[in-house]
């Protein structure tokens, strides 16, 4: 196949092009970090050159293994994500220098960054293949819900912000739902896969809109008890929207019914408007939104409008351009660092600098959707959608929250934010786009890994070929590609993909689940 | 599954509209109203801690930034070599941590502070170095020469004067005394900011009226009979040697009250002065006659004209001088002397003085001459000479200015006389309330026959003459001493 000059435009690994892109986010990132000491300071930080430097590793380093372990990986992803994190380091140190004494928090926020960037250069080192995965659906569902679980422990948990979605040990905290939430992403697309057909088998019709069947509604009740649990016991509307919302989404995708949405949103919004009559601090949120530019709100403590309001202001003060790196009073809002960096960085940059913050937030989405829709396997189709849409939805229940067009909630901005939970979990995130959208643009004369057998039977092959390490088998896989048996697999689960289509599409894990 | 992740990608775009549209709502939409919210106090902070341009006269700073190293980042400092800052308090104000701003400080608050959109590309600019816009310089019109004899001439005297540039309306002086030094409202203590900030406001003269455009406003006294006459040459049934009736006493219909002159006996021509005549010696009764003769309605038309009971911005906001309506015979008479419930500004009567000069072509006072970028100093905005009205005709000006050089040569103000120029003027003595000293008051222009500058002085209860004071006395020579620093140039 590889000497077919016929065949259709090679995908192209873009590596040159991801060089690029990076090199200008450490740029941009070091630009940052120096205006910032101009503005506040006056001068350039000393240690401006050994910042770039340690940026420029961290990049580096991601980007020769990306090439060396996932050669096709989607190029945009690591230039956005070390520009974001580049960006949010500059307005940590910034937010820092403002305060009345410096706690070097932009330090260990680098610190945290290496460390996710470590991490996510384990994850393509050692994940060959995305569907492996697929093997610890359950192992993920219930580790899962042991973090989700954790801040309600009495002593481990803590409550910042009014919102218990934290743990602690010493002077070291986490959120654990970051990390729950990529193994409720891997649980989710492992469970879906398998049991989707059920799902999208008919049930009644009401309104013209065929329901699934009522014994069918477990997952989806189970979910909606999870996160209303949540809103509830944590006090947090956004984690347990962000959860809920990545259920339904892939959900959705998994069994294109319609009827799921409705049911999913109607089950949530039920559970909301009961939450905010029957707590009182759901109300409190709610009224702090609704009425937040009132003097009674406003001065209202704890539980008023103040940190809303002072982010807008700080927004506002910024207007289109901003008042520049350093220039302005983001130390003015409680947690300009954190949960509020996104109305820190909207008074420097103004709008402009936000509008170009949410595209790359947009293009992180835009190119996981993209990937999952190339992909040919429906656990990754699935987990590439579920990773992606979390993204996107954190930073819409986080954005939305701080500018005012939905209520308030204790999520962190991805990359943003300081806090070492979300920058590890979103660089992982980063990791398995990377390591999925690898296998998405990858021709089929390269793959080395011996996945192919699973031609056969999928499950038990795919994990025996891994652990045998066995790779003398591709060579007779891709040539036996061309051949009839082998075009049927995977097809099933994507619906415009026939047996008669090219032979590049017959792998990924078969449909065969049944 | 194409076709549902089709879906959730629209799902996901339609979020990031929603974000794009709500951040746009925040820092677009509603900024001006979120930075103006009440609750907001983060504006005057950012105000505050920015470069905030200077405010020059004649290229030297009457009030600029200078940076310190608190958490305000500049302090501003009033005054320099040569410009007392309590001459010039009534324009420039104050700008305070505690009291917010006044004056200039406040009139051109946007350029100082560099938020005004005429700063849009230095703006711009500043968007690339990552620097905060430093404020614009604004320079006043204010001749520091002019504006020093007009303060040194008050001097611990209470009142106002104000000179103008006839030809383009440009103020090339306005005091008001007592002064007031800004600078300990400025401090960055804000227990002596408010110390500072109370002391002025509870003053017993209350210095913190500028009396050249507000504060309680004074009867113009004789300096309005020259409105007067303008009104009667407007008419057309009068020159300046009609024949007027100007008695010893002039009974007042309706009452057993009587107007009399401040010189005893009757007026010029054995009681039959011209206009002209009229005005030189300032006859009370003939005055009285003729504007009872106009009706109320020609005088309040014609004081329209000259901007009475227009507001109006130099950006200063000046207080509408004020003709009073429904006027019975006696009231009408007082009022034509400018007594009664006249009320007029120094400001307005440099205004109208100015008016004539200009042959009848009014042109608004400015106060602020250009914007300028404090680094460069190259200009933002010039303020060009606009006219403001035609209050009279071109021959209505002339006549009313050899008048008023017969005021000087053969009348009241001749203390008002110089070598070589012809000067206009016309002298005021207003009575505001039984047992109180007059004010004093001097309207001028010079060179007459091509006219620099005019004036308005006004010294309140006779100043250090307090009964004995006479306009000619106490506000001529003040005037004479403005006018001489312009002509004398």
């Amino acid at each position: 196949m590889s000497e077919n000059p016929n065949q259709a435009a090679r995908p192209r690994p873009y590596r040159l092009a991801e060089l690029g892109l990076l090199i200008l986010a450490i740029a941009v990132a070091t630009s940052a970090y120096a205006l910032v000491g101009l503005g506040v300071e006056d001068t350039i930080p000393a240690n401006v050159y050994q910042y770039a430097a340690w940026l420029a590793a961290l990049g580096l380093i991601i980007h020769v293994v990306v090439w060396w372990k996932a050669k096709y990986a989607d190029p945009v992803l690591v230039p956005i994500a070390v520009l974001l994190n580049g960006l949010g380091l500059a307005m940590i140190y910034r937010v820092d220098l403002g305060r009345d004494e410096y706690q070097n928090s932009g330090v260990s926020q680098l610190i945290w960054m290496t460390l996710g960037v470590a991490l996510a250069v384990g994850i393509i080192i050692f994940l060959g293949d995305h569907r492996w995965l697929r093997r610890y659906t359950f192992v993920s569902g219930f580790a899962a819900l042991i973090f989700l679980l954790l801040p309600l422990i009495p002593g481990l948990g803590r409550t910042v912000n009014g919102a218990r979605i934290w743990i602690g040990v010493g002077s070291m905290s986490f959120q654990p739902g970051e990390i729950a939430k990529i193994l409720l992403a891997i649980f989710f697309a492992g469970y879906l896969v398998s049991y989707r057909d059920q799902l999208v088998l008919a049930g009644p019709k009401i309104l013209g809109i065929r329901f699934p069947r009522l014994r069918d509604f477990g997952p989806i009740v189970i979910a909606w008890v999870a996160s209303v649990g949540i809103l509830v016991f944590e006090k947090d509307l956004g984690t347990s929207l962000l959860f809920f919302g990545l259920f339904v989404a892939m959900l959705y995708v998994a069994t294109s019914k319609v009827s799921w949405i409705i049911l999913g949103l109607g089950f949530f919004a039920a559970g909301a408007v009961a939450a905010t009559f029957l707590f009182s601090h759901v109300q409190q949120r709610v009224s702090g939104w609704l009425n937040a530019l009132t003097a009674e709100e406003y001065n209202k403590s704890p539980g008023g409008s103040y940190q809303l309001v002072q982010g807008l202001f700080g927004m506002s003060n910024g207007g289109l351009t901003g008042t520049g790196l350093g220039e302005g009073r983001p130390n003015m809002v409680p947690y300009a660092e954190s949960d509020f960096i996104y109305a820190s960085l909207g008074e420097e940059l103004g709008m402009a600098g936000l509008f170009v913050i949410l595209l790359c937030y947009l293009f992180i989405f835009q190119r996981g959707i993209k990937t999952a829709q190339q992909l040919r396997d429906g656990f990754g189709t699935l987990l590439a959608t579920g990773l992606s849409f979390t993204i996107a939805l954190q930073v819409f229940v986080v954005v939305g929250g701080v500018t005012r067009l939905i209520p308030l909630t204790g999520l962190t901005t991805p990359f943003l934010a300081q806090g070492g939970s979300s920058l590890i979990a979103n660089w992982m995130i980063i990791a398995l786009l990377l390591r999925i959208s690898d296998n998405a643009r990858r021709p089929v004369e390269e793959f080395h890994t011996g996945v192919l057998k699973i031609t056969e039977d999928p499950d038990e092959r795919t994990a025996s070929a891994r652990e045998a390490g066995n790779h003398n088998d591709t060579k007779r896989g891709v040539e036996g590609s061309d051949e009839a048996p082998t075009t049927n697999l995977g097809a099933a689960d994507l619906d415009s993909t026939g047996p008669d289509e090219a032979p590049t599409t017959n792998l990924g894990t078969t449909g065969g689940e049944r | 599954m194409k076709k549902s992740l089709t879906h959730i990608s629209v799902v996901g775009f339609v979020m990031f509209a929603l974000l794009f549209g709500s951040t746009s709502w925040v820092q677009f939409v509603t900024a001006d109203s979120l930075n103006n919210n009440p609750l907001n106090n983060r504006r005057i902070l950012d105000q505050l801690a920015r470069d905030r341009g200077p405010i020059l006269v004649d290229g030297e700073k009457i009030a600029y930034s200078e940076p310190v190293d608190d958490k305000y980042k500049y302090q501003r400092k009033y005054g320099s070599e040569g410009l007392n800052p309590r001459a010039y308090a009534s324009m420039t104000g104050y700008y305070s941590i505690v009291s917010g701003a006044s004056g200039l400080e406040r009139a051109t608050g946007d350029y100082l502070s560099g938020d005004s959109d005429a700063l849009f590309y230095d703006k711009v600019g500043s968007l690339f170095t990552g620097e905060q816009p430093r404020g614009a310089a604004v320079e006043l019109t204010i001749d520091p020469e002019v504006q020093q004899a007009a303060w040194d001439g008050l001097g611990n005297q209470n009142g106002a004067a104000v000179a103008i540039d006839p030809k383009t309306g440009k103020v090339l002086a306005m005091a008001s005394t007592p002064g007031w030094d800004p600078n300990p409202i400025a401090s960055h203590d804000a227990g002596e900011a408010q110390a500072a900030f109370e002391k002025l406001n509870n003053a017993e003269d209350n210095p913190a009226y500028n009396r050249a455009i507000g504060g309680n406003l004074y009867p113009p006294g004789s300096t309005f009979k020259v409105l007067v006459a303008a009104a009667a040459l407007e008419s057309g049934d009068y020159q300046p040697d009609s024949t007027l009736n100007g008695p010893a006493e002039l009974d007042l219909p309706q009452t057993t009250s009587t107007i009399s002159n401040s010189h005893p006996g009757a007026c010029r021509n054995g009681g039959n002065p011209s206009l002209a005549d009229s005005l030189a010696e300032s006859c009370n009764t003939s005055f009285a006659s003729l504007g009872m003769d106009l009706g109320e309605d020609a005088i309040q038309e014609q004081a329209q004209k000259f901007g009475f009971g227009q507001e109006m911005e130099i950006p200063l906001k000046v207080s509408p001088s004020s003709f009073p309506e429904d006027l019975n015979p006696p009231q009408l008479a007082q009022s034509s002397l400018g007594q009664y419930e006249v009320r007029s500004t120094p400001m307005q009567m440099a205004m109208m003085t100015a008016g004539i000069a200009n042959g009848g072509k009014m042109m608004k006072p400015q106060l602020v001459d250009r914007v300028l970028n404090a680094n460069t100093l190259e200009p933002i905005k010039e303020n060009r000479p606009q006219e403001k009205s035609r209050p009279v005709s071109g021959k209505t000006a002339d006549q009313l200015t050899t008048m008023m050089e017969g005021v000087v040569e053969d009348g009241t103000a001749s203390v008002a006389k110089m070598d070589g120029t012809k000067v206009a003027a016309k002298t005021g003595t207003a009575q505001h309330g039984p047992g109180a000293a007059p004010h004093a008051w001097f309207i001028s222009f010079a060179p007459a026959d091509d006219p620099k500058v005019a004036v308005a002085v006004v010294v309140e209860n006779g100043g250090n003459a307090g009964n004995e004071a006479y306009g000619a006395t106490v506000a001529g020579p003040i005037a004479k001493n403005m006018m001489e620093a312009v002509v004398e140039k």
